[in-house]
């Protein structure tokens, strides 16, 4: 399902955050992406999401070789991501419900079936109740609990998590956790970059160790 | 089909309600964009008026056919069918008989028309071509010269010329004005937009990582450029429409005093819906440009 071969990123300046990385995800697992602060756990989410593009290397998800893939095709191989951020990046001009709603116009869906799928999805984060209040009314952990709606929403093939438990109390990650682990038995792939350690000790699928930016 | 049709509706929406979203500011840009069209506009419709007054003028774009004083009426009727042929003029027969009491009954004239022996004058006809151009005029011209029976064309071709050179004076003024306007009209909406874009930089950073394409993110802006730049057009015909009702007074009393007729004419719904159209496609370039440019900046 992802595959990266020799993949290295080099940032302008010379400052290379991953060097020579190779690993294999396959579909339905659960791995977490490990490591120190500045290792390349971030780095290399973005690589896998797009965001960014590697120096040199490749990286195939879903048969797609990333490295190589034109500038208007990035949007169409995004949407088989569910990506969730340490920030949330939630929109603080609308609802809850407008938040999530928004993968589902990015594909175009008709409003009345797109408006039922995003309570779907508030609902299996156990927000279907506050669907209408504004993000900046939510705690951090449901504001998390809302990105992973939003993420989940368009049923993509891969959850993608840059360090969703950071910042939240102890009992709020928890919820969080539970909530990966939900979709990862329900056959989504999950790949998350974390630092947390109850996540790493009690982590029910593969690691990736990180380490100045190679796999240790 | 049905996405692509559903995203589009929900784009327009968006643009609607951004541009209610705050109606001051949209009705000062209204105003600008509005003004900008109305001058090149207004200049348009004055040409057309102006046209319009040269062709009505006393004998300005006619042409007058001359018959031989001894011609036959077989000779007449010839030439007048050969007019009736020609399927782009009006015309008619001014018989010689016609013409002499005309001419006594002007005052000028009377006294040395009644010290004549007999009616020197010709039968005659007054064409009048639809194409008034002085190419086409003179080309009709010698046409008319070439007919058997015809001793002479007259045609004021040096009026019409002078009349013709100076509608393309105003028309390429009108032109220049257009253009100067037209870009200020641009360069209007790209500023706009360009405010919009930086307002909603977060919503379209997060629309993009989760799957967003250009099209996705410049649809609701287009929109939005080609609405205001219309809703400017529109403005912009009921300035025109209300400054010639302003002007219609004097310019019917002005031609009065010259012994005419004259009443200028309002902007057609034709030139209403292409000025609107006109505002729309400027607005929708300013906008293009204005995204495009800040898309490059966000990538």
């Amino acid at each position: 399902m992802i595959v990266a071969n020799s993949l290295t990123k080099r940032y302008p300046g010379g400052f290379e955050a991953l060097a020579g990385v190779s690993f294999e995800i396959r579909a339905g697992e659960l791995v977490l992406i490990t490591g120190h602060s500045g290792a390349g756990k971030t780095t290399l989410v973005k690589l896998i999401a797009s965001i960014e593009r590697p120096t040199s290397g490749s990286l195939v998800v879903n048969g797609q070789n990333l490295s190589a893939l034109r500038r208007s095709a990035i949007p169409y191989v995004r949407r088989h991501f569910g990506l969730i951020f340490q920030d949330q990046k939630l929109l603080f001009d609308r609802s809850a419900l407008d938040n999530v709603l928004l993968p589902l116009q990015i594909a175009g869906l008709p409003h009345r079936e797109a408006v039922r799928r995003a309570q779907a999805a508030l609902d299996k984060v156990g927000l279907l109740k506050r669907e209408k209040a504004n993000p900046i009314a939510l705690s951090g952990g449901e504001q998390q609990r809302l990105a992973i709606a939003r993420a989940v929403v368009n049923r993509p093939t891969v959850l993608l998590a840059d360090e969703p438990t950071a910042n939240l109390d102890a009992d709020s990650a928890a919820d969080i956790r539970r909530l990966f682990a939900d979709f990862h038995r329900v056959g989504v792939t999950v790949v998350v970059a974390t630092h947390d350690q109850a996540w790493i000790d009690h982590c029910g699928g593969n690691m990736l160790r990180l380490a100045h930016g190679r796999v240790a | 089909m049905r996405r692509w049709l559903s995203q589009h509706r929900a784009a327009f929406g968006l643009a609607v309600r951004r541009l209610a979203a705050a109606p001051f500011n949209t009705l000062l840009s209204l105003l600008v964009i509005g003004i900008a069209l109305t001058l090149p506009a207004f200049g348009y419709l004055a040409l057309d008026n102006l046209r319009e007054l040269g062709r009505n003028a006393s004998g300005a774009q006619q042409i007058s056919v001359f018959v031989e004083v001894g011609a036959a009426r077989k000779d007449v009727v010839e030439i007048e069918n050969r007019l009736r042929g020609l399927s782009t003029v009006r015309f008619s027969f001014v018989p010689r008989d016609e013409a002499l009491k005309r001419l006594q009954k002007s005052d000028e004239m009377a006294e040395i028309v009644a010290s004549l022996p007999r009616n020197p004058l010709p039968d005659a006809f007054v064409v009048e071509p639809a194409d008034t151009a002085p190419e086409a005029l003179e080309a009709l011209r010698a046409e008319l010269a070439s007919w058997p029976k015809v001793a002479h064309v007259q045609l004021d071709s040096a009026w019409v010329k002078r009349f013709d050179a100076f509608l393309r004076l105003g028309k390429l003024a009108v032109l220049l004005l257009a253009g100067l306007f037209g870009a200020g009209l641009v360069a209007v909406t790209f500023n706009t937009i360009r405010l919009q874009v930086m307002a909603q930089a977060a919503e379209i950073e997060v629309a993009r990582m989760i799957g967003a394409t250009d099209g996705f993110i410049r649809r609701p802006f287009s929109y939005f450029g080609a609405l205001q730049g219309g809703l400017g057009g529109l403005l912009a015909a009921a300035l025109v429409y209300g400054a010639l009702r302003l002007l219609a007074g004097p310019v019917g009393e002005l031609a009065a005093l010259y012994g005419g007729s004259f009443a200028l004419h309002a902007p057609a719904a034709t030139d209403v819906a292409a000025l609107a159209a006109v505002g729309a496609l400027l607005g929708w370039i300013g906008a293009q440009l204005s995204v495009s440019l800040s898309l490059r900046a966000f990538d």
